[in-house]
C-alpha cells in the first residue's frame, strides 16, 4: 500500500477538521475500553496468561525456523501447499497466479490485515478478478474506496447515517422506502447482499490469526461468520498470512485465544473460531477442493535478533488503539500506512522504513498505557524510543530539533552557567507576565502559546532561594 | 550521637526549579516534617529526558552521570515528579551497557529514587498530613507516576488527610494530558485536543482546584484552563499536602 506517513501533521490537521470523523471517533472507544476492563476483571489469571502468552510467542520467534518447515510439512501431508513470498510483490503475483489457475472471475474475502500491506485488491481488480469483502466493517469501506482505520474495526471512523447513505447508493436494487435506520437492519442488508456473492465466488481468500506448526492449521476468529463461508463454499481456499502467526501446539493457541478476545472486543472467546486444515477430504461434507497458504516476509525476518523482535509477538488484537490517547483524537487514516495506533508506530517504520514513517514513533508522549493493556507485554513505548535514536544516529531528526537540543545540551552540562541563565530566564519571563502570572504569547513558543496560556515562572529560581536560605 | 534520621538527596526537577520554587520548598517542608534531613546538591540541572526521548543517548547518558555522581552519597533521591522520577529510577540503568560499572552505579541509585508521595507514604510511612484546605479538588494522575512509579493511592490517601478538603475522581483520572514534554509542540494539534478533552472531564467535577504530581502536566492543563477563561486552579499536590499556598496557583494572576 501506498503510504502517507510522511505527510503526517497535514493528515493530523485533516483529521481534526472532518467533523464526521470526529463524530466517529467520540463514539468508540469508551465502549471497547469499558468492556475489555470487565473482561479482565471476570479473569484473576488474566496477568499470569498475558505472561504464558508472550513466553509462547518468544519461543516460537526464538525457533521459528525450525516452526516453519514443521508447519510446511504438516500442509502439505493433508494436501495443501504453501508459497513464501518475501515481498508483497511477490504475494500479490503469487495470490494472481494461483486465482487464474484456478480460472477466478471472483473471490471473496475475509479480513486480513495483511492482504491491506500488499493491496491485493488493487492488484486483483487489474488482473480482472472481483474482489468482494465480507467483513461487514470491509464491505462497507470497500463500497466507499477507503481502507480501515482499525486493524479490527476498519470502518470505525464512519457513522452510521453514512453507512445508511452508502448502501441506499450502491444497492439500488432494493425498495427505496425501506428502513435501514438501526445498525441491525444495516447488517441484514449487508448478509441479504453477501449471501449471493459466497455462491458465485472461485476462490475464497481469509487471513489467519494463528498458524499451527504441530497440525498444519490455520485459524480465524470472527464475530460475522462471514469468515467460514468464504472459506468453505468456494472451491478453493486461499490462506494469507505472515510469518509470524505462527505458534507450535493447539495448546498453545488455547492459551492465547483467552487474552485475544478479552483483549480486543471484552469478549470472553469471539463468536466464532474456524481452525482449517488442508482441503476436503474424502467423505468431507463440504470444503474447498484446493488449499494453499500464502506466507508473507515482508521486512519481518530483518527485525529478528533486533531491538523491534518484541514486536512480532503482536496479534492485532487492537487493544493499543483503542486505548491511544493520540488514536483517540486522530483516528486510524491520520497514520498513513496499513497500521495505525501504537502497534503501527512500532511496526510501520521497520516494513517502510524510518525515512517514511519517522512521525509516528515521535507522536506520542509516552504516556505508556499501550504497554499497560498489551496482552503479550509488548513494550511499545520503548520500542518507539528506539526508532527516535535510530532517526537521531541517522540525522534524520528535524535539523531545528537537534540544534535546539545541542544548545540545551551545552547548558545542562555547565551547572553554574545553567544556573545563571535561567535565574536569568526565570526573572525575564517573570517580568513579562507582571501580575498576570501567564503569558499569552511568547516568540519561539508559538507551538505552546498558540493553544494555552504559558505559566510564567514566580520570579527567582528555586536554587537561588536556597542558596539564599542556607548560610 | 550519630543522627539516624534519612539523608534525602532533593532531586528539584527543572521545570519546578526555572517554574514553581514553591514546589520544591512544599517538597522540603514534607520531607522535614517526615523526619528526614534534605539536601540540594549544587550540580543537578535536569534529568535528561527530552534528550533521551529525542533519541539523543549520548547527552542523556552524560546528564545521567552528572546526576547519578551528585546523588550517590544519599540515602534516598526523592524528587517532586514521578516523570523524572521514574526517569532516574527505571530508565538511568538502560543507558548503559549490562556488567559495565556506570550500569552498577545506575542501579544502585535508581534503586534510592523516588517519586516524593510515594516517598512519604510507602518509606516513611507517613499516613496524613497536618493540613487544611476547604473545597472540592480533583486529582489528575499523569503517567508516568502512575505508570513507572505506581503512584495511584497514596496522594489520595495524604489528600484524604486534609481538613476540609473533598476529592472528586474525574472520569478518567488515568488519560494523559497531552504534555509529553517536546510532544507538545512538536505536535501541537493533538496534544491541544488531548489537554481539552482533560480539563473539560476535570471541569465536570465540580472542583475548584486540580491537582497532579508534576508541573510538566500540570503548565500544559492550567494554561488550557486559562485560555479557556476557566476558574478552575491548578496547583501540584504537594502544595496542598503542606499547606503551602501563599503563592497564586499556577498560571494565576490579575487579568
Amino acid at each position: 500500500m501506498e503510504t502517507s506517513s510522511t505527510r503526517f501533521p497535514a493528515n493530523v490537521r485533516e483529521a481534526f477538521a472532518d467533523q464526521q470523523l470526529q463524530r466517529a471517533l467520540r463514539n468508540v472507544p469508551t465502549g471497547f475500553i469499558k468492556k475489555r476492563a470487565a473482561a479482565r476483571d471476570r479473569l484473576p489469571e488474566f496477568d499470569r496468561l498475558r505472561d504464558a502468552a508472550r513466553d509462547i510467542k518468544n519461543h516460537t520467534l526464538a525457533h521459528l525456523d525450525l516452526y516453519l518447515e514443521r508447519y510446511v510439512d504438516k500442509v502439505e501431508a493433508v494436501g495443501g501447499s504453501v508459497h513464501f513470498c518475501t515481498s508483497a510483490d511477490q504475494a500479490r503475483a503469487t495470490i494472481i497466479d494461483l486465482c487464474k489457475g484456478l480460472g477466478a472471475r471472483t473471490v471473496t474475502k475475509g479480513k486480513s490485515m495483511i492482504a491491506e500491506e500488499i493491496d491485493l485488491n488493487t492488484a486483483l481488480s487489474a488482473a480482472a478478478i472481483t474482489p468482494v469483502e465480507t467483513d461487514l466493517g470491509e464491505y462497507i469501506i470497500q463500497l466507499r474506496g477507503e481502507h480501515p482505520s482499525h486493524i479490527i474495526a476498519p470502518a470505525v471512523h464512519l457513522n452510521k447515517d453514512q453507512v445508511e447513505a452508502d448502501f441506499r447508493r450502491v444497492h439500488s436494487h432494493l425498495p427505496r422506502d425501506r428502513v435501514l435506520e438501526e445498525a441491525s437492519s444495516l447488517v441484514n442488508e449487508a448478509r441479504q447482499v453477501l449471501r449471493e456473492k459466497y455462491l458465485a465466488s472461485d476462490v475464497g481468500i481469509t487471513g489467519a490469526n494463528f498458524l499451527i506448526a504441530e497440525t498444519g492449521t490455520s485459524i480465524i476468529v470472527t464475530n460475522e461468520g462471514n469468515g467460514d463461508l468464504t472459506q468453505t463454499l468456494p472451491k478453493a481456499h486461499i490462506v494469507l498470512a505472515s510469518i509470524e502467526k505462527l505458534v507450535p501446539t493447539l495448546e498453545d493457541v488455547s492459551t492465547i485465544l483467552r487474552v485475544l478476545a478479552r483483549s480486543a472486543t471484552g469478549q470472553e472467546f469471539s463468536s466464532y473460531t474456524t481452525l482449517s486444515t488442508g482441503p476436503r477430504r474424502p467423505g468431507d461434507p463440504d470444503g474447498p477442493e484446493h488449499y494453499h497458504v500464502v506466507i508473507l516476509d515482508n521486512g519481518r525476518s530483518n527485525m529478528l535478533g533486533t531491538q523491534f523482535q518484541d514486536m512480532l509477538r503482536c496479534i492485532r488484537c487492537g487493544a493499543c488503539l483503542n486505548h491511544c490517547p493520540v488514536y483517540q483524537a486522530i483516528g486510524g487514516h491520520a497514520y498513513g500506512w496499513v497500521y495505525p495506533g501504537p502497534m503501527g508506530s512500532v511496526f510501520t517504520p521497520s516494513l517502510i522504513g524510518i525515512d517514511k514513517a519517522g512521525h509516528l514513533p515521535n507522536a506520542s508522549t509516552f504516556c505508556g498505557r499501550c504497554e499497560e493493556v498489551c496482552p503479550m507485554r509488548i513494550p511499545l513505548p520503548k520500542m518507539m524510543r528506539a526508532w527516535r535514536e535510530r532517526e537521531f544516529e541517522a540525522h534524520l531528526t528535524p535539523q531545528s530539533v537537534r540544534w535546539g537540543l545541542g544548545v540545551w545540551g551545552f547548558f545542562v552540562r555547565r551547572p553554574a552557567l545553567y544556573r545563571l541563565l535561567t535565574g536569568i530566564g526565570a526573572r525575564t519571563l517573570s517580568a513579562m507576565a507582571g501580575r498576570r502570572g501567564r503569558l499569552k504569547s511568547l516568540p519561539l513558543a508559538g507551538g505552546w502559546t498558540a493553544w494555552r496560556d504559558l505559566p510564567a515562572p514566580s520570579g527567582e529560581t528555586f536554587m537561588a532561594q536556597w542558596k539564599a536560605k542556607k548560610p | 550521637m550519630k543522627d539516624k534520621r534519612p539523608r534525602v538527596g532533593l532531586f528539584v526537577t527543572c521545570l519546578v526549579d526555572m517554574m514553581r520554587p514553591s514546589i520544591g520548598f512544599a517538597a522540603v517542608r514534607l520531607l522535614e516534617s517526615a523526619g528526614c534531613i534534605i539536601e540540594v546538591p549544587e550540580a543537578q540541572t535536569c534529568c535528561g529526558q527530552p534528550a533521551y526521548n529525542t533519541g539523543d543517548r549520548k547527552t542523556a547518558a552524560d546528564l545521567a552521570l552528572a546526576v547519578i555522581a551528585a546523588f550517590e552519597p544519599y540515602d534516598y533521591v526523592v524528587a517532586p515528579s514521578g516523570s523524572c522520577g521514574g526517569m532516574i529510577a527505571r530508565h538511568y540503568p538502560l543507558l548503559f551497557a549490562e556488567g559495565s560499572p556506570e550500569r552498577a552505579r545506575a542501579e544502585a541509585v535508581a534503586a534510592k529514587t523516588h517519586e516524593l508521595i510515594s516517598f512519604l507514604t510507602d518509606i516513611m510511612g507517613v499516613e496524613g498530613v497536618d493540613a487544611a484546605y476547604s473545597g472540592k479538588v480533583t486529582y489528575h494522575d499523569s503517567c508516568s507516576g502512575l505508570r513507572e512509579m505506581q503512584v495511584k493511592a497514596q496522594p489520595r490517601r495524604l489528600l484524604a488527610s486534609v481538613k476540609g478538603l473533598e476529592l472528586v475522581e474525574m472520569g478518567e483520572p488515568e488519560i494523559c494530558c497531552g504534555f509529553g514534554g517536546t510532544f507538545c509542540v512538536k505536535y501541537p494539534e493533538i496534544s491541544n485536543d488531548m489537554v481539552d478533552k482533560k480539563v473539560s472531564d476535570a471541569e465536570a467535577t465540580g472542583a475548584g482546584l486540580l491537582l497532579a504530581g508534576d508541573l510538566g502536566c500540570l503548565m500544559n492543563m492550567a494554561g488550557k484552563l486559562k485560555r479557556r477563561g476557566s476558574a478552575m486552579q491548578a496547583r501540584h499536590v504537594a502544595e496542598v499536602l503542606a499547606g503551602e499556598l501563599a503563592a497564586p496557583a499556577i498560571a494565576e494572576g490579575e487579568d
